[in-house]
């Protein structure tokens, strides 16, 4: 099957958020950056699928140089090639790297496209959604369980108090989230193997994203909080604040 | 000229889910900002009263659109529902309405339809929001990025835009309008194709009765400090005596004792209730990505020095063995008078 993984590449759930000077972005110093845990999903899929159908998986990422990293993890852990669909700064939108990735699909007949749920850096959950329309195929998002049988699939989609099972016809996107799988920890081998294999460049085409970051702040620190010690003895002076002064019960 | 806003909300079981309520709220503050108005859409069933119930959230024009009409026009049958004809029928309601703003809610059909709709309506999107505000007849929206560790301020040059709602951020107010026109649009009349359906929902699988922790307005929580999973029914007690959801860490998901759907955090579900209440859980940073938005929160936990304790409004350092059948029969107490 022609399998196509879409990645990217973001600061590791453990980092402290530092806000640069420029007010807009974070401080990049001191921060480690991961794939996106979701997209590990995503990648893993497309792996077990072409073991066990055939095909070659084909990795894409949008971003600076720095996004190889990402597309990295995808080749030790499997793929087979690489697009890095680069950019001059890491100032974009979700519309912008949807598009970028539905203009590069195009005219490469995908007949499925992975990717992760959402991105853990700025949450969008939309661009698996957008690509859907841009190249006007189905999509199913946040799939625990993917089936696929006789050009058409039907995926578990977890929603609030319950499963969805949504049924569709290839070529189809699928936004996983965890739960569908176990990522594999790639071996010596595979990492060795994965050194040898090809990321083409393209750049990205120069369009606007649709939102502008005006400012970018910490949340407000709370800070008074009441915090008892005697532990037992002052559950019912707690439970009367709860009710008096919070007001939530 | 100022732009019209609709306002998609969603039912369940014939009953319009709170984030609606949220929305027609904020739909109408913003309305009221931009000296414009706004309509409401809903698709599926829902009965007359209950709609009419939605003047008093200041609802002046609502339009329907029934489930099984649109249903029918797919074509596969026996469909629930198909999210992709959803976001059809929103994108041609905005086109009909001239409304130039879209608002909903970021719930799990929300964040499905969100990308959908902005494509095909060639909006820009402020997604899970927290804030909207308008200043010189612009809008700009607050969100959390970073999973909550930081909030950004986004605005847009696009004529168009799609605003969905975090649910249970924003308060449901009550006006006293009684004035509301009702129509029913035939899903004919809306430029629906077959193509519309390309993903459709076949089969709904309701995880038992219990209130979801996405959708709940109070929470307990617990944590590997609980020991065992059979120690959680000191969790369920507890959430019962004040009518919560209960919710998990991912340490005691990973460990099996408790089902993935109840996860709070980064790779669980954002919460944002009135009242989260963490027995046993020392607050790692991947966790309260999932819950620091909540309003007021509680923190169970013998470690004083535990993390949790530096986000929470009010805390008891102590062993949740004592300390929740404790609390469970004040709880009880208090809310039985
Ligand atoms: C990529 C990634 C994603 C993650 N996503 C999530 C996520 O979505 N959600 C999530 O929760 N975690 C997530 N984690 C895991 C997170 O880092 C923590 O490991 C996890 O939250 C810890 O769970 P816990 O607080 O239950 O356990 P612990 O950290 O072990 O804490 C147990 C607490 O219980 C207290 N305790 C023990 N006994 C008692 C007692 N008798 N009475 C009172 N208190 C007691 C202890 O003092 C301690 O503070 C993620 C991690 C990574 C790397
Ligand atoms: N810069 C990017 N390049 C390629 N794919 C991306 C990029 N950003 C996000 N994605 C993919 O889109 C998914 C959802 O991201 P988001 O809509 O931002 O939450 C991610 O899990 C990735 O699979």
């Amino acid at each position: 099957m022609n399998i196509f993984v879409c990645v990217s590449l973001v600061p590791d759930s453990t980092t402290k958020v530092k806000v640069s000077s420029d007010n807009k972005s974070i401080d990049e110093n001191g921060v480690s950056y991961i794939i996106n845990p979701y997209d590990e999903f995503a990648v893993e899929e497309a792996i077990r699928l072409k073991e066990s159908k055939g095909g070659e998986v084909t990795v894409i990422s949008v971003g600076t140089d720095k996004a190889k990293e990402a597309i990295k993890k995808a080749f030790q852990m499997g793929a087979d090639k690489g697009i890095l669909i680069k950019t001059s700064s890491a100032d974009f939108d979700s519309y912008f790297v949807a598009k970028n990735i539905s203009d590069y699909l195009k005219d490469k007949d995908p007949e499925i496209i992975f990717f992760g749920k959402q991105s853990i850096d700025f949450d969008g959950l939309l661009i698996p959604s957008m690509v859907s329309e841009l190249l006007g195929i189905p999509s199913v998002s946040v799939v625990v369980k993917l089936d696929i049988n006789d050009g058409k699939i039907t995926a578990e989609r977890e929603v609030e108090g319950g499963k969805e099972i949504v049924e569709a016809d290839l070529p189809v996107i699928i936004g996983a989230q965890k739960g569908i799988n176990e990522p594999r920890y790639p071996n010596l081998k595979s990492i060795m193997a994965a050194k040898s294999k090809p990321i083409e460049e393209i750049e990205a085409a120069s369009l606007d994203s649709r939102t502008v970051i005006n400012e970018m702040k910490l949340p407000p620190a709370k800070t008074g909080g009441k915090i008892f010690v005697n532990g037992k003895d002052d559950v019912p002076e707690l439970v009367r604040l709860l009710r008096e002064e919070a007001k939530v019960i | 000229m100022s732009k019209k806003i609709l306002a998609f909300i969603e039912s369940k079981d014939g009953k319009f889910k709170n984030s609606s309520f949220e929305v027609i709220s904020e739909a109408k503050i913003i309305a009221e900002k931009l000296g414009s108005d706004f309509t409401v859409l809903t698709i599926g069933k829902t009965d007359e009263n209950e709609i009419k119930e939605l003047a008093k959230y200041g609802a002046k024009k609502i339009i329907t659109v029934d489930l099984d009409k649109l249903n029918s026009k797919s074509p596969v049958q026996g469909i629930k529902y198909s999210p992709s004809a959803f976001a059809g029928v929103i994108s041609e309601a905005a086109k009909k309405e001239s409304a130039q703003i879209i608002m909903l809610s970021a719930t799990s059909l929300g964040k499905d339809l969100s990308g959908r709709v902005a494509i095909k309506t060639d909006s820009a999107v402020f997604n899970d929001c927290i804030a909207v505000n308008v200043a010189d007849g612009k809008i700009t929206a607050s969100r959390p990025v970073y999973a909550g560790k930081s909030i950004t301020e986004i605005s847009t040059d696009c004529e168009n835009i799609l605003i969905s709602l975090r649910p249970n951020v924003f308060k449901p107010e009550i006006s006293d309008n009684t004035q509301i026109e009702i129509t029913e649009t035939d899903p004919d009349s809306l430029n629906i194709e077959a193509g519309d359906f390309s993903s459709v929902v076949k089969d709904l699988i309701v995880s038992d009765e219990k209130l979801d922790v996405a959708e709940a307005d109070r929470i307990v929580s617990g944590g590997r400090g609980l020991r065992g999973p059979e120690n959680f029914n000191l969790i369920e007690n507890l959430a019962a005596s004040i009518g919560a959801a209960t919710g998990a860490s991912r340490a005691v998901v990973d460990a099996g004792w408790r089902p993935h759907s109840e996860q709070v955090g980064q790779t669980g579900k954002t919460v944002s209730p009135s009242l989260y209440i963490a027995c046993g859980i020392s607050g790692a940073i991947q966790h309260l990505a999932g819950m620091s938005s909540s309003k007021c929160i509680v923190a169970v936990n013998k470690d004083k020095d535990a993390p949790i304790f530096q986000i929470a409004d009010y805390g008891i350092v102590g062993d949740v063995f004592e300390i929740l059948p404790e609390m469970t029969e004040e709880f009880k107490k208090v809310v039985s008078n």
